[in-house]
């Protein structure tokens, strides 16, 4: 396998006047893996991921590719799904396919993408007509046209309901599995731990965290999480260290190394476990952790 | 630059054009009903009345000339009216436009009269005179062409819906295009600004010349425009005028980030071209400054071009400045749009 990272980003920062949308972030995407860029809104992960992309002009730092300068070759190596795109009107998909097919040198063939991305059944519709899912795939396809090495997807499944975020979970494994890089923005933690081999977390437009999910999981937390009712939390166990959290049925979370004691003790408060859980701790937790729980625009 | 590349913009763009229903029939339908609709309004089938002009000694202007002028003015249903010695000649033109059925001059020495050989009415008005008792009158030719309004208006209104096609197809099309991002989309591609925007402009160019060309040919069926040049060298200035308003459109284009603005633009453009620019009326005789301003006008030139060719049968040689000076507008404007061509609202 090279060595050599497909993507490398030193010291990048994109600054407008009045505010530091980017301000320092360094890391290396390694070739064929899937690499999650994650963050609140506002973080300054699109702003990120289009300087990569070449859009967007860095207001200081560098972006190598394949350890060189981006040259003219990168836009034909790349594929890209902006967060949201527009395409010209009155066009079907297969005729939007076929545009952006003819603009680049190298083509994947069509009854590929077709295949691939599932665009079979919507193939001759109108590309206006489509439903959330089926516009994300075929926004999917047309970044694969030219057999990318590697796709740049900023918050692909955002909107998207369960069913169709889990089928575009599956196309990008598919992906994956043909040794392309991707990179990939979301907020979804469950949709990074699902896909990434590797995360930066970022906030205020600084990589706050960084490394495998599990490795940051087990970085971060030596502890496991006890979950039950409200209800079922006497008085006597509130010397526990715990964390109220209002839902329709509100419940009680303890934060615990040691789980054994701290059932113990719930017991000997009189508490019920008959609603109990322990779970492991998530990349949402960490999230959580990391970038503050203040609310966001 | 890629010509694949370039052809793909151009079939992609011409797709978009031709399935936009409301569009395409807008920019048939339009031109074709103001044709006939003017034909109708200026044809003057509809009046009973025919119109002479009267020239003679000691006429007031305002004054109805007396029938003791000549037997032929007690003829009813002739509207006669009388004309100053010295707008004789503007009147033998509106003679020759079907504005005036006839003009009789009947001053000592004169005794003369102009009819539109053309013309039914001319025909009837001149039995008419032979016919009725009286001094003898002399017939004089009318000079220069004898032309019907219809005939002189159509490359105006041609010209508009060109104008139209081009301005807001180029113009506000683009603008639309960056403000919802599909130019960035295209900007993640190889593709260039140069390759995009030649693209624009040929599928523009194809469409407009295709469609003015069509509409001509069809109101020319039943409408029989005068044709004194060559279609061929009128088709030259219908591509070389297209050409210059697209690339005024790209003007307006290159950067503008919101379709308010470059709607507003377009408007401020395209409002003063319409009135300066002869599409209605010739701005022959009308405030030198205002000539001055009508030159700054693409449509000026096309226009006058065009109706040199159709009116006067001159060639293209003779119109040659007026292409020159087309092609100059349209560097300047190409230049200025692709350098100052942004992909984005940022």
């Amino acid at each position: 396998m090279n060595t050599t990272p497909i993507l490398e980003v030193r010291n990048l920062r994109k600054h407008y006047p009045k505010v530091k949308a980017v301000d320092g972030v360094d890391f290396s995407v390694p070739t064929g893996i899937c690499f999650g860029l994650l963050g609140p809104n506002g973080a300054g992960k699109t702003t990120t991921i289009e300087m990569m992309e070449g859009i967007i002009r860095p207001s200081s730092g560098e972006i190598l590719y394949k350890g060189e300068p981006m040259g003219p070759r990168f836009k034909n190596e790349v594929g890209i799904q902006f967060q949201s795109t527009a395409l010209q009107d009155f066009l079907t998909v297969r005729e939007n396919l076929k545009f952006f097919s003819n603009l680049y040198p190298k083509n994947r063939s069509m009854d590929e993408l077709i295949e691939i991305c599932a665009l079979e059944s919507y193939l001759d519709r109108d590309a206006r007509k489509l439903s959330g899912g089926q516009r994300q795939r075929m926004l999917l396809a047309i970044a694969l046209v030219n057999d990318p090495e590697i796709v740049f997807l900023d918050e692909p499944t955002t909107g998207l309901d369960p069913q169709a975020r889990l089928n575009f979970w599956e196309l990008i494994n598919r992906i994956k599995a043909q040794n392309k890089t991707v990179l990939l923005t979301t907020h979804y933690m469950e949709e990074a731990y699902n896909l990434c081999d590797q995360i930066a977390i970022m906030d205020h437009g600084k990589i706050i965290a960084q490394g495998s999910p599990d490795q940051l999981l087990s970085e971060h937390f030596q502890d496991v999480i006890i979950e039950l009712p409200a209800q079922d939390f006497p008085q006597a166990a509130e010397v526990i260290p715990h964390r109220r959290l209002a839902k329709v049925n509100p419940s009680i979370e303890i934060s615990t190394q040691d789980v054994n004691k701290t059932v113990a003790e719930l017991l000997q408060a009189g508490a019920s476990l008959a609603g109990l859980q322990v779970r492991q701790r998530t990349l949402e937790d960490l999230f959580l952790e990391l970038t503050g729980k203040e609310l966001r625009q | 630059m890629n010509l694949r590349r370039i052809g793909a913009v151009i079939y992609a763009r011409s797709l978009e054009f031709i399935r936009d229903r409301s569009a395409l029939s807008w920019s048939f339908v339009m031109p074709i009903v103001m044709v006939v609709g003017l034909a109708f309004i200026f044809s003057g089938e509809g009046q009973p009345l025919f119109k002479v002009g009267v020239i003679a000694d000691n006429l007031a202007t305002e004054a109805e000339p007396s029938p003791k002028l000549h037997p032929f003015l007690t003829t009813q249903h002739i509207d006669f009216y009388s004309v100053a010695a010295d707008q004789q000649a503007a009147v033998v033109k509106k003679v020759g436009r079907h504005q005036v059925d006839m003009l009789i001059d009947l001053r000592a020495g004169q005794q003369h009269y102009w009819v539109n050989t053309e013309s039914p009415k001319g025909y009837f008005l001149e039995l008419l005179l032979k016919s009725s008792e009286g001094a003898k009158l002399t017939q004089e030719t009318v000079q220069g062409q004898q032309i019907r309004y219809v005939d002189w208006v159509i490359p105006g209104i041609l010209g508009m819906n060109m104008m139209f096609n081009c301005l807001w197809g180029v113009g506000y099309v683009i603008v639309r295009y960056r403000k919802n991002g599909y130019l960035k989309r295209l900007n993640a591609t190889p593709l260039t600004a140069t390759e995009f925007l030649l693209g624009q402009i040929i599928s523009r160019m194809v469409l407009v010349v295709g469609v003015s060309t069509l509409v001509f040919t069809l109101t020319n069926l039943f409408m029989h425009f005068v044709m004194e040049g060559s279609y061929l060298d009128l088709l030259v200035v219908l591509i070389v005028g297209t050409f210059t308003l697209i690339t005024m459109g790209l003007l307006v284009a290159s950067r503008v980030r919101s379709e308010e603005l470059s709607d507003g633009l377009l408007n401020l453009l395209t409002w003063p071209m319409m009135l300066l620019s002869g599409v209605w009326f010739s701005m022959e005789g009308t405030n030198p400054i205002m000539q001055g301003l009508s030159q700054l006008s693409p449509l000026t030139h096309t226009l006058t071009a065009a109706r040199a060719i159709m009116l006067d049968g001159a060639t293209l040689w003779q119109v040659a400045p007026h292409l020159l000076v087309l092609l100059a507008m349209s560097l300047v404007f190409l230049a200025i749009g692709a350098l100052g061509f942004r992909w984005t609202t940022d």
